[in-house]
Protein backbone atom coordinates (compact mmCIF):
# COMPACT_ATOMS: atom_id res chain seq x y z
CA UNK A 1 0.00 0.00 0.00
CA UNK A 2 2.86 2.19 0.89
CA UNK A 3 4.78 1.28 -2.10
CA UNK A 4 1.76 2.09 -4.37
CA UNK A 5 0.99 5.49 -2.58
CA UNK A 6 4.97 6.39 -3.00
CA UNK A 7 5.05 5.06 -6.85
CA UNK A 8 1.70 7.51 -7.54
CA UNK A 9 3.26 10.56 -5.45
CA UNK A 10 6.25 10.08 -7.92
CA UNK A 11 4.36 10.11 -11.00
CA UNK A 12 2.43 12.79 -10.05
CA UNK A 13 5.36 15.34 -9.07
CA UNK A 14 7.05 13.54 -12.75
CA UNK A 15 4.17 14.22 -14.55
CA UNK A 16 3.49 18.00 -12.94
CA UNK A 17 7.17 18.59 -13.83
CA UNK A 18 7.78 17.15 -17.34
CA UNK A 19 3.99 18.69 -18.32
CA UNK A 20 5.46 22.18 -16.76
CA UNK A 21 8.14 21.78 -19.27
CA UNK A 22 6.14 20.52 -21.98
CA UNK A 23 3.81 23.17 -21.74
CA UNK A 24 7.47 26.05 -21.71
CA UNK A 25 8.60 24.39 -24.51
CA UNK A 26 5.28 24.50 -26.55
CA UNK A 27 5.31 28.64 -25.48
CA UNK A 28 8.67 29.27 -26.44
CA UNK A 29 8.48 27.49 -29.47
CA UNK A 30 5.29 28.80 -30.77
CA UNK A 31 5.30 31.57 -33.84
CA UNK A 32 4.46 34.38 -31.89
CA UNK A 33 6.79 33.82 -28.92
CA UNK A 34 8.78 37.11 -28.20
CA UNK A 35 6.02 39.42 -30.13
CA UNK A 36 4.83 41.63 -27.21
CA UNK A 37 1.77 43.86 -27.70
CA UNK A 38 3.26 46.00 -24.80
CA UNK A 39 5.69 47.57 -27.75
CA UNK A 40 3.59 48.88 -29.57
CA UNK A 41 2.03 51.50 -27.04
CA UNK A 42 3.23 54.82 -28.03
CA UNK A 43 3.15 55.94 -24.50
CA UNK A 44 6.14 53.63 -23.52
CA UNK A 45 9.47 55.40 -23.38
CA UNK A 46 12.48 53.61 -25.34
CA UNK A 47 13.96 52.61 -22.02
CA UNK A 48 11.07 51.01 -21.26
CA UNK A 49 10.55 49.21 -24.55
CA UNK A 50 13.91 48.04 -23.97
CA UNK A 51 13.43 46.58 -20.90
CA UNK A 52 10.57 44.77 -22.43
CA UNK A 53 13.03 43.43 -25.23
CA UNK A 54 15.60 42.12 -22.56
CA UNK A 55 12.60 40.59 -20.96
CA UNK A 56 12.00 38.53 -23.97
CA UNK A 57 15.58 37.59 -24.72
CA UNK A 58 16.07 36.21 -20.85
CA UNK A 59 13.13 33.82 -21.52
CA UNK A 60 14.35 32.43 -24.98
CA UNK A 61 16.38 29.19 -23.93
CA UNK A 62 13.63 27.22 -22.93
CA UNK A 63 15.42 25.16 -19.98
CA UNK A 64 16.32 28.55 -18.56
CA UNK A 65 12.70 29.98 -18.56
CA UNK A 66 11.52 26.97 -17.05
CA UNK A 67 14.16 26.77 -14.85
CA UNK A 68 13.63 30.21 -13.19
CA UNK A 69 10.24 29.30 -13.32
CA UNK A 70 10.03 26.34 -11.14
CA UNK A 71 12.40 28.36 -9.12
CA UNK A 72 9.91 30.81 -8.32
CA UNK A 73 7.34 28.79 -8.14
CA UNK A 74 8.61 26.43 -5.71
CA UNK A 75 9.59 30.22 -3.58
CA UNK A 76 5.43 30.12 -3.68
CA UNK A 77 5.70 32.74 -6.44
CA UNK A 78 3.99 32.29 -9.61
CA UNK A 79 4.75 35.70 -10.80
CA UNK A 80 3.14 38.73 -11.34
CA UNK A 81 0.03 39.13 -14.13
CA UNK A 82 0.68 41.07 -17.56
CA UNK A 83 -2.41 42.46 -18.26
CA UNK A 84 -4.01 42.41 -14.83
CA UNK A 85 -0.71 43.57 -12.94
CA UNK A 86 -1.78 41.39 -9.94
CA UNK A 87 0.33 38.43 -8.18
CA UNK A 88 -0.83 35.38 -9.73
CA UNK A 89 -1.06 33.13 -6.80
CA UNK A 90 -3.97 35.61 -5.43
CA UNK A 91 -5.84 35.88 -9.04
CA UNK A 92 -5.57 31.79 -8.47
CA UNK A 93 -6.61 32.16 -4.93
CA UNK A 94 -9.64 34.17 -5.28
CA UNK A 95 -10.94 32.59 -8.75
CA UNK A 96 -9.96 29.21 -7.64
CA UNK A 97 -13.10 28.65 -5.10
CA UNK A 98 -15.64 29.68 -7.77
CA UNK A 99 -14.03 27.20 -10.21
CA UNK A 100 -14.01 24.42 -7.54
CA UNK A 101 -17.43 24.92 -6.13
CA UNK A 102 -18.80 25.18 -10.23
CA UNK A 103 -16.87 22.04 -10.68
CA UNK A 104 -18.03 20.12 -8.03
CA UNK A 105 -21.57 21.09 -8.40
CA UNK A 106 -21.33 20.27 -12.23
CA UNK A 107 -19.69 16.72 -11.28
CA UNK A 108 -22.69 16.11 -8.78
CA UNK A 109 -25.06 17.17 -11.11
CA UNK A 110 -23.46 14.91 -14.20
CA UNK A 111 -22.98 11.82 -12.14
CA UNK A 112 -26.27 12.18 -10.33
CA UNK A 113 -28.33 12.25 -13.80
CA UNK A 114 -25.81 9.44 -14.76
CA UNK A 115 -25.83 6.93 -12.12
CA UNK A 116 -30.18 7.48 -11.83
CA UNK A 117 -30.67 6.87 -15.11
CA UNK A 118 -28.49 3.97 -15.97
CA UNK A 119 -29.86 2.55 -12.76
CA UNK A 120 -33.71 2.96 -14.39
CA UNK A 121 -32.39 1.32 -17.44
CA UNK A 122 -31.30 -1.90 -15.29
CA UNK A 123 -33.99 -1.67 -12.68
CA UNK A 124 -36.85 -1.58 -15.21
CA UNK A 125 -35.48 -3.32 -18.26
CA UNK A 126 -37.07 -1.48 -20.74
CA UNK A 127 -35.81 -1.11 -23.90
CA UNK A 128 -37.76 2.23 -25.31
CA UNK A 129 -36.04 3.95 -22.13
CA UNK A 130 -32.49 3.19 -23.30
CA UNK A 131 -32.74 3.80 -26.36
CA UNK A 132 -33.97 7.55 -25.13
CA UNK A 133 -31.38 8.03 -22.78
CA UNK A 134 -28.80 6.65 -25.44
CA UNK A 135 -30.37 9.34 -27.79
CA UNK A 136 -30.56 12.13 -25.35
CA UNK A 137 -26.67 11.50 -24.52
CA UNK A 138 -25.69 11.10 -28.10
CA UNK A 139 -27.80 14.81 -29.13
CA UNK A 140 -25.36 16.53 -26.08
CA UNK A 141 -22.09 14.83 -27.65
CA UNK A 142 -22.62 16.63 -30.50
CA UNK A 143 -22.74 20.10 -29.01
CA UNK A 144 -19.51 22.13 -28.47
CA UNK A 145 -19.64 22.79 -24.91
CA UNK A 146 -19.07 26.51 -25.42
CA UNK A 147 -23.00 26.27 -27.41
CA UNK A 148 -23.82 24.85 -24.80
CA UNK A 149 -22.81 27.66 -21.88
CA UNK A 150 -24.29 29.90 -24.80
CA UNK A 151 -27.58 28.12 -25.00
CA UNK A 152 -28.15 27.98 -21.34
CA UNK A 153 -27.47 31.44 -20.65
CA UNK A 154 -29.95 32.43 -23.16
CA UNK A 155 -32.45 30.86 -20.87
CA UNK A 156 -30.97 31.74 -17.48
CA UNK A 157 -29.96 28.94 -16.46
CA UNK A 158 -27.44 28.37 -13.92
CA UNK A 159 -23.46 27.62 -15.00
CA UNK A 160 -22.83 24.47 -13.31
CA UNK A 161 -25.87 23.15 -15.46
CA UNK A 162 -24.05 23.47 -18.69
CA UNK A 163 -21.23 22.13 -17.22
CA UNK A 164 -23.24 19.16 -15.67
CA UNK A 165 -24.57 19.26 -19.49
CA UNK A 166 -21.51 18.68 -20.89
CA UNK A 167 -19.85 16.10 -18.35
CA UNK A 168 -23.23 13.63 -18.29
CA UNK A 169 -22.80 12.17 -21.66
CA UNK A 170 -19.94 10.92 -21.44
CA UNK A 171 -20.49 9.59 -17.97
CA UNK A 172 -23.62 8.02 -19.02
CA UNK A 173 -22.52 6.30 -21.82
CA UNK A 174 -19.30 4.95 -20.30
CA UNK A 175 -20.73 3.92 -17.14
CA UNK A 176 -23.68 2.43 -19.48
CA UNK A 177 -21.32 0.51 -21.41
CA UNK A 178 -19.84 -0.60 -17.81
CA UNK A 179 -23.05 -1.91 -16.29
CA UNK A 180 -23.70 -3.41 -19.84
CA UNK A 181 -20.47 -5.48 -20.17
CA UNK A 182 -20.59 -6.20 -16.76
CA UNK A 183 -24.50 -7.83 -16.75
CA UNK A 184 -22.83 -10.84 -19.66
CA UNK A 185 -20.74 -12.24 -16.96
CA UNK A 186 -21.68 -15.80 -16.03
CA UNK A 187 -22.01 -15.46 -11.90
CA UNK A 188 -24.49 -12.16 -13.04
CA UNK A 189 -25.99 -14.01 -15.31
CA UNK A 190 -26.19 -17.16 -12.29
CA UNK A 191 -27.37 -14.22 -9.99
CA UNK A 192 -30.39 -12.96 -12.23
CA UNK A 193 -31.29 -16.70 -13.31
CA UNK A 194 -32.21 -18.10 -9.68
CA UNK A 195 -34.31 -14.97 -9.17
CA UNK A 196 -32.22 -12.49 -6.98
CA UNK A 197 -34.08 -8.94 -7.56
CA UNK A 198 -32.71 -6.24 -9.92
CA UNK A 199 -31.52 -3.87 -7.33
CA UNK A 200 -29.48 -6.29 -5.12
CA UNK A 201 -27.59 -8.03 -8.20
CA UNK A 202 -27.01 -4.42 -9.64
CA UNK A 203 -25.89 -3.13 -5.98
CA UNK A 204 -24.23 -6.47 -4.31
CA UNK A 205 -22.93 -8.35 -7.86
CA UNK A 206 -22.26 -5.34 -10.84
CA UNK A 207 -20.99 -2.50 -8.75
CA UNK A 208 -18.20 -4.04 -7.16
CA UNK A 209 -17.01 -5.48 -10.58
CA UNK A 210 -16.96 -1.74 -12.05
CA UNK A 211 -15.90 -0.63 -9.32
CA UNK A 212 -12.09 0.10 -10.60
CA UNK A 213 -13.42 1.35 -13.71
CA UNK A 214 -16.01 3.92 -12.09
CA UNK A 215 -13.69 5.12 -9.80
CA UNK A 216 -10.69 5.57 -13.03
CA UNK A 217 -14.27 7.41 -14.61
CA UNK A 218 -14.94 9.83 -11.80
CA UNK A 219 -11.08 10.95 -11.85
CA UNK A 220 -11.30 11.42 -16.03
CA UNK A 221 -14.32 13.28 -15.33
CA UNK A 222 -12.75 16.20 -12.89
CA UNK A 223 -10.41 16.69 -16.14
CA UNK A 224 -13.34 16.70 -18.44
CA UNK A 225 -15.24 19.16 -15.84
CA UNK A 226 -11.86 21.42 -15.51
CA UNK A 227 -11.70 21.95 -19.82
CA UNK A 228 -15.08 22.54 -19.80
CA UNK A 229 -14.75 25.61 -17.12
CA UNK A 230 -13.15 27.33 -19.76
CA UNK A 231 -15.87 27.70 -22.32
CA UNK A 232 -18.53 27.81 -19.59
CA UNK A 233 -16.70 30.65 -17.11
CA UNK A 234 -16.05 32.59 -20.48
CA UNK A 235 -19.26 32.92 -22.12
CA UNK A 236 -21.27 32.62 -18.94
CA UNK A 237 -19.20 35.44 -17.07
CA UNK A 238 -18.37 33.09 -14.40
CA UNK A 239 -15.16 34.70 -12.76
CA UNK A 240 -13.37 31.16 -12.19
CA UNK A 241 -10.08 30.15 -13.34
CA UNK A 242 -11.41 29.30 -16.40
CA UNK A 243 -12.42 32.93 -17.55
CA UNK A 244 -9.16 33.80 -16.19
CA UNK A 245 -7.54 31.53 -18.64
CA UNK A 246 -9.78 32.97 -21.13
CA UNK A 247 -8.71 36.94 -20.13
CA UNK A 248 -4.80 35.65 -20.02
CA UNK A 249 -4.96 33.75 -23.42
CA UNK A 250 -6.62 36.81 -25.20
CA UNK A 251 -4.02 39.33 -23.40
CA UNK A 252 -1.13 37.02 -24.22
CA UNK A 253 -0.46 37.02 -20.28
CA UNK A 254 2.25 33.98 -20.13
CA UNK A 255 2.64 33.76 -16.18
CA UNK A 256 -0.53 33.36 -16.02
CA UNK A 257 -1.21 30.88 -18.31
CA UNK A 258 1.74 28.50 -17.36
CA UNK A 259 0.78 28.62 -13.73
CA UNK A 260 -2.92 27.48 -14.92
CA UNK A 261 -1.63 25.62 -17.41
CA UNK A 262 0.43 23.38 -14.34
CA UNK A 263 -2.57 23.81 -11.46
CA UNK A 264 -4.64 21.89 -13.85
CA UNK A 265 -2.20 18.90 -14.60
CA UNK A 266 -1.41 18.98 -10.88
CA UNK A 267 -5.24 18.64 -10.01
CA UNK A 268 -5.88 16.37 -13.19
CA UNK A 269 -3.19 14.12 -12.20
CA UNK A 270 -4.20 14.14 -8.28
CA UNK A 271 -7.64 13.01 -8.96
CA UNK A 272 -6.40 10.36 -11.68
CA UNK A 273 -4.33 8.90 -8.75
CA UNK A 274 -6.80 9.37 -5.87
CA UNK A 275 -9.09 7.50 -8.05
CA UNK A 276 -6.66 4.63 -9.15
CA UNK A 277 -5.68 4.03 -5.61
CA UNK A 278 -9.83 4.05 -4.38
CA UNK A 279 -10.56 1.70 -7.15
CA UNK A 280 -7.59 -0.44 -6.28
CA UNK A 281 -8.10 -1.02 -2.53
CA UNK A 282 -11.80 -0.71 -2.16
CA UNK A 283 -13.00 -4.51 -1.78
CA UNK A 284 -16.64 -5.76 -2.56
CA UNK A 285 -18.65 -7.87 -1.70
CA UNK A 286 -19.08 -10.04 -4.15
CA UNK B 1 -28.21 -0.65 -37.01
CA UNK B 2 -27.56 -1.21 -40.36
CA UNK B 3 -30.09 0.74 -41.39
CA UNK B 4 -28.82 3.77 -39.34
CA UNK B 5 -25.08 3.65 -40.23
CA UNK B 6 -26.54 3.90 -43.85
CA UNK B 7 -28.64 6.92 -43.09
CA UNK B 8 -25.34 8.67 -41.13
CA UNK B 9 -22.99 7.60 -44.01
CA UNK B 10 -25.51 9.09 -46.34
CA UNK B 11 -25.92 12.08 -44.67
CA UNK B 12 -22.36 12.66 -44.01
CA UNK B 13 -21.55 12.25 -47.52
CA UNK B 14 -24.45 14.82 -48.67
CA UNK B 15 -23.19 17.39 -45.97
CA UNK B 16 -19.58 17.21 -47.60
CA UNK B 17 -20.34 16.83 -51.30
CA UNK B 18 -22.32 19.99 -50.31
CA UNK B 19 -19.34 21.89 -48.72
CA UNK B 20 -17.83 21.36 -51.76
CA UNK B 21 -19.65 22.39 -54.20
CA UNK B 22 -19.49 25.69 -51.75
CA UNK B 23 -18.81 28.00 -54.78
CA UNK B 24 -21.51 26.74 -57.09
CA UNK B 25 -23.99 27.13 -54.43
CA UNK B 26 -23.22 30.39 -53.15
CA UNK B 27 -24.19 33.39 -55.31
CA UNK B 28 -22.07 35.83 -52.64
CA UNK B 29 -18.53 35.98 -51.33
CA UNK B 30 -18.16 34.75 -47.71
CA UNK B 31 -16.46 38.40 -46.53
CA UNK B 32 -18.66 40.43 -49.57
CA UNK B 33 -20.01 42.91 -46.63
CA UNK B 34 -23.64 44.80 -47.99
CA UNK B 35 -23.38 47.35 -45.28
CA UNK B 36 -27.38 48.42 -46.32
CA UNK B 37 -28.20 44.94 -45.65
CA UNK B 38 -27.18 43.97 -41.97
CA UNK B 39 -29.00 41.57 -39.84
CA UNK B 40 -31.52 40.84 -42.85
CA UNK B 41 -34.34 38.25 -42.80
CA UNK B 42 -34.26 35.50 -45.04
CA UNK B 43 -35.24 35.97 -48.61
CA UNK B 44 -35.14 34.95 -52.06
CA UNK B 45 -31.50 36.69 -52.03
CA UNK B 46 -30.38 36.05 -48.47
CA UNK B 47 -31.64 32.51 -48.26
CA UNK B 48 -30.30 32.34 -44.55
CA UNK B 49 -30.51 36.20 -44.21
CA UNK B 50 -27.18 38.31 -43.45
CA UNK B 51 -25.24 38.44 -40.29
CA UNK B 52 -24.40 41.94 -38.26
CA UNK B 53 -21.77 43.09 -40.54
CA UNK B 54 -24.30 42.15 -43.69
CA UNK B 55 -22.83 39.32 -44.98
CA UNK B 56 -24.40 36.34 -46.54
CA UNK B 57 -25.06 33.67 -44.26
CA UNK B 58 -25.58 30.86 -46.48
CA UNK B 59 -22.09 31.62 -47.90
CA UNK B 60 -20.54 31.66 -45.04
CA UNK B 61 -22.70 28.16 -43.70
CA UNK B 62 -21.24 26.41 -47.07
CA UNK B 63 -17.57 27.50 -46.87
CA UNK B 64 -17.56 27.14 -43.15
CA UNK B 65 -18.53 24.14 -43.89
CA UNK B 66 -15.64 22.96 -45.83
CA UNK B 67 -13.10 24.58 -44.07
CA UNK B 68 -13.70 22.35 -41.01
CA UNK B 69 -14.97 19.45 -43.62
CA UNK B 70 -11.78 19.40 -44.85
CA UNK B 71 -9.30 20.31 -42.40
CA UNK B 72 -10.74 18.30 -39.53
CA UNK B 73 -9.58 14.70 -41.35
CA UNK B 74 -6.26 16.04 -41.76
CA UNK B 75 -5.42 16.85 -38.53
CA UNK B 76 -7.60 13.40 -37.67
CA UNK B 77 -5.07 11.69 -40.08
CA UNK B 78 -1.93 13.44 -38.58
CA UNK B 79 -3.33 12.19 -35.15
CA UNK B 80 -3.96 8.72 -36.38
CA UNK B 81 -0.10 8.51 -37.73
CA UNK B 82 1.27 9.90 -34.67
CA UNK B 83 -0.77 7.25 -32.19
CA UNK B 84 1.01 4.45 -34.88
CA UNK B 85 4.31 5.82 -34.29
CA UNK B 86 4.29 6.51 -30.77
CA UNK B 87 2.05 3.66 -29.36
CA UNK B 88 1.37 0.67 -32.35
CA UNK B 89 5.26 0.64 -33.37
CA UNK B 90 6.82 0.59 -29.76
CA UNK B 91 4.30 -1.39 -28.62
CA UNK B 92 4.96 -4.05 -31.59
CA UNK B 93 8.54 -3.95 -31.06
CA UNK B 94 8.90 -5.29 -27.26
CA UNK B 95 8.95 -4.48 -23.99
CA UNK B 96 11.24 -1.93 -23.39
CA UNK B 97 9.91 -0.07 -26.09
CA UNK B 98 6.25 -0.65 -24.69
CA UNK B 99 7.47 0.59 -21.25
CA UNK B 100 8.39 3.82 -22.41
CA UNK B 101 5.78 4.39 -25.24
CA UNK B 102 3.08 3.77 -22.32
CA UNK B 103 4.44 5.95 -19.33
CA UNK B 104 5.17 8.40 -22.25
CA UNK B 105 1.46 8.52 -23.53
CA UNK B 106 0.74 8.30 -19.74
CA UNK B 107 2.46 11.99 -19.25
CA UNK B 108 1.10 13.11 -22.43
CA UNK B 109 -3.12 11.85 -21.25
CA UNK B 110 -2.83 13.39 -17.88
CA UNK B 111 -2.27 16.61 -19.52
CA UNK B 112 -5.41 18.66 -20.16
CA UNK B 113 -5.14 19.39 -24.41
CA UNK B 114 -7.51 22.30 -24.73
CA UNK B 115 -5.33 24.79 -21.94
CA UNK B 116 -2.05 23.21 -23.80
CA UNK B 117 -3.90 24.46 -27.17
CA UNK B 118 -5.04 27.55 -25.82
CA UNK B 119 -1.75 28.54 -24.62
CA UNK B 120 -0.05 27.95 -28.18
CA UNK B 121 -2.87 29.16 -30.03
CA UNK B 122 -2.52 32.61 -28.20
CA UNK B 123 0.89 32.91 -28.58
CA UNK B 124 0.54 33.09 -32.72
CA UNK B 125 1.97 36.38 -34.32
CA UNK B 126 0.00 39.09 -33.99
CA UNK B 127 -0.46 39.63 -37.23
CA UNK B 128 -1.04 36.00 -38.60
CA UNK B 129 -3.33 36.11 -42.09
CA UNK B 130 -6.53 33.99 -41.61
CA UNK B 131 -5.59 30.73 -44.21
CA UNK B 132 -2.28 30.55 -41.13
CA UNK B 133 -4.04 30.80 -38.72
CA UNK B 134 -6.84 28.21 -39.49
CA UNK B 135 -3.97 25.62 -40.49
CA UNK B 136 -2.44 26.16 -37.59
CA UNK B 137 -5.41 25.83 -35.46
CA UNK B 138 -5.83 22.24 -36.69
CA UNK B 139 -2.30 21.12 -37.51
CA UNK B 140 -2.06 22.35 -33.08
CA UNK B 141 -5.27 19.68 -32.96
CA UNK B 142 -3.35 16.77 -34.67
CA UNK B 143 -0.36 17.25 -32.86
CA UNK B 144 -2.12 17.24 -29.20
CA UNK B 145 -4.94 15.19 -29.57
CA UNK B 146 -3.32 11.56 -30.29
CA UNK B 147 -2.78 10.45 -26.62
CA UNK B 148 -6.42 8.27 -26.74
CA UNK B 149 -5.51 6.26 -30.32
CA UNK B 150 -1.64 5.63 -29.67
CA UNK B 151 -3.19 3.78 -25.94
CA UNK B 152 -5.65 1.97 -28.00
CA UNK B 153 -3.30 1.26 -31.04
CA UNK B 154 -0.39 -0.06 -28.14
CA UNK B 155 -2.68 -2.00 -26.75
CA UNK B 156 -3.70 -3.80 -29.72
CA UNK B 157 -0.20 -3.95 -31.27
CA UNK B 158 0.80 -5.72 -28.40
CA UNK B 159 -1.70 -8.92 -28.56
CA UNK B 160 -0.60 -9.05 -31.91
CA UNK B 161 3.37 -9.31 -30.60
CA UNK B 162 2.00 -12.30 -28.37
CA UNK B 163 0.08 -13.79 -31.05
CA UNK B 164 1.30 -16.93 -32.66
CA UNK B 165 1.78 -15.69 -36.35
CA UNK B 166 3.78 -13.41 -35.21
CA UNK B 167 5.83 -15.28 -33.38
CA UNK B 168 6.17 -17.72 -36.09
CA UNK B 169 6.91 -15.04 -38.65
CA UNK B 170 9.95 -13.83 -36.10
CA UNK B 171 11.16 -17.43 -35.97
CA UNK B 172 11.35 -17.81 -39.67
CA UNK B 173 13.44 -14.73 -39.63
CA UNK B 174 11.40 -12.17 -40.79
CA UNK B 175 12.94 -8.65 -40.10
CA UNK B 176 11.94 -5.87 -37.80
CA UNK B 177 10.27 -3.60 -40.61
CA UNK B 178 8.79 -6.45 -42.42
CA UNK B 179 7.16 -7.25 -39.37
CA UNK B 180 5.23 -3.52 -39.07
CA UNK B 181 5.04 -3.46 -42.70
CA UNK B 182 3.35 -7.19 -43.71
CA UNK B 183 1.57 -7.96 -40.32
CA UNK B 184 1.22 -4.83 -37.81
CA UNK B 185 -0.27 -2.26 -40.58
CA UNK B 186 -2.67 -4.37 -42.39
CA UNK B 187 -4.20 -5.81 -38.62
CA UNK B 188 -4.33 -2.46 -37.26
CA UNK B 189 -5.72 -0.69 -40.53
CA UNK B 190 -9.56 -1.40 -38.92
CA UNK B 191 -8.76 0.27 -35.60
CA UNK B 192 -6.45 3.23 -37.39
CA UNK B 193 -9.24 3.56 -39.14
CA UNK B 194 -12.26 3.62 -36.28
CA UNK B 195 -9.62 6.30 -34.38
CA UNK B 196 -9.85 8.09 -37.35
CA UNK B 197 -13.19 8.34 -37.92
CA UNK B 198 -13.59 9.03 -34.19
CA UNK B 199 -11.11 11.92 -34.19
CA UNK B 200 -12.72 13.92 -36.92
CA UNK B 201 -16.09 15.17 -35.23
CA UNK B 202 -13.96 15.33 -32.04
CA UNK B 203 -11.11 17.97 -33.56
CA UNK B 204 -14.53 19.40 -35.23
CA UNK B 205 -16.11 20.16 -31.82
CA UNK B 206 -12.50 21.40 -30.68
CA UNK B 207 -12.26 24.01 -33.45
CA UNK B 208 -15.90 25.28 -32.40
CA UNK B 209 -14.86 25.69 -29.01
CA UNK B 210 -11.79 27.64 -29.80
CA UNK B 211 -13.72 29.50 -32.14
CA UNK B 212 -16.24 30.36 -30.23
CA UNK B 213 -13.68 31.80 -27.40
CA UNK B 214 -12.00 34.14 -30.28
CA UNK B 215 -9.22 31.66 -30.43
CA UNK B 216 -9.84 29.23 -33.34
CA UNK B 217 -9.74 30.40 -37.41
CA UNK B 218 -9.36 34.52 -37.53
CA UNK B 219 -11.86 36.28 -39.18
CA UNK B 220 -13.36 36.97 -42.05
CA UNK B 221 -12.54 33.00 -43.03
CA UNK B 222 -15.56 31.20 -41.69
CA UNK B 223 -15.60 27.91 -39.89
CA UNK B 224 -18.43 25.80 -38.10
CA UNK B 225 -16.83 27.12 -35.31
CA UNK B 226 -16.64 30.52 -35.72
CA UNK B 227 -20.45 30.88 -36.84
CA UNK B 228 -21.48 29.61 -34.07
CA UNK B 229 -20.32 33.12 -32.55
CA UNK B 230 -22.98 34.36 -33.90
CA UNK B 231 -25.01 32.73 -31.12
CA UNK B 232 -24.08 35.40 -28.94
CA UNK B 233 -26.02 37.92 -31.29
CA UNK B 234 -29.47 35.84 -30.11
CA UNK B 235 -28.59 37.32 -26.64
CA UNK B 236 -29.63 40.19 -28.00
CA UNK B 237 -32.33 41.90 -29.64
CA UNK B 238 -31.04 40.74 -33.31
CA UNK B 239 -30.98 37.27 -33.45
CA UNK B 240 -33.17 35.34 -35.46
CA UNK B 241 -34.29 31.33 -35.96
CA UNK B 242 -31.27 31.46 -38.89
CA UNK B 243 -28.31 32.23 -36.45
CA UNK B 244 -29.00 28.98 -35.20
CA UNK B 245 -28.33 27.72 -38.85
CA UNK B 246 -24.60 26.93 -38.08
CA UNK B 247 -25.39 24.89 -34.91
CA UNK B 248 -27.88 23.15 -36.29
CA UNK B 249 -25.50 21.76 -39.60
CA UNK B 250 -22.66 21.14 -36.69
CA UNK B 251 -25.04 18.50 -34.82
CA UNK B 252 -25.93 17.09 -38.27
CA UNK B 253 -22.30 16.60 -39.42
CA UNK B 254 -20.89 15.68 -35.61
CA UNK B 255 -23.47 12.97 -34.99
CA UNK B 256 -23.55 11.44 -38.53
CA UNK B 257 -19.67 11.21 -38.13
CA UNK B 258 -20.09 9.79 -34.03
CA UNK B 259 -23.03 7.00 -36.01
CA UNK B 260 -20.17 5.94 -38.65
CA UNK B 261 -16.95 6.39 -36.09
CA UNK B 262 -18.97 4.19 -33.19
CA UNK B 263 -19.84 1.21 -36.07
CA UNK B 264 -16.97 0.73 -37.77
CA UNK B 265 -15.51 0.64 -33.72
CA UNK B 266 -17.92 -2.29 -32.87
CA UNK B 267 -17.20 -3.70 -36.74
Amino acid sequence: MRNAILQRLMFMAITVLVGGFLSATLVRYAPGFGTDERLLDARLSSESKEAIRKEAVEERSVVHYYTVSLQRVLQGDLGTSRSLQRPVSRLLAERGAVTLTLAVMGLAGAWGAAVLLVFTTWLLHSRALETAFAVAGGALLCLPSGAVALLLLLWNGPGFVALALVVFPKVYSYLGNLVKAAAGMPHILTATATGISGSRVLFWHVLPVIRREVAALAGVSLGLALSAAIPVEALGGIPGVGQLAWHAALARDLPVLLSVTLLVIACTVLANSGADLLGDNRSGPS
Amino acid sequence: MKGMRRVAMGLASLLILFSMVAGLLSRFDYMRQDRMCIDARPSPEHWLGTDALGRDRFSRLVHGTRVSLMLAPAAAGLSTLLAFALGAAPGFLGKFHERIARTFIDLVLSMPWLFLLLMVRTLLPLNISPKASVAVTFLMLGLLGWGVPARILLARARRLRQSEFVLFARCTGVSRCRLLGIHLMPNLWPVMLAQFLIAVPVFILAEANLSLLGLGVAEPLPSLGSLLRELETILSVRGDLCSFSALAVLVLIVSSLQIVASQSEVH
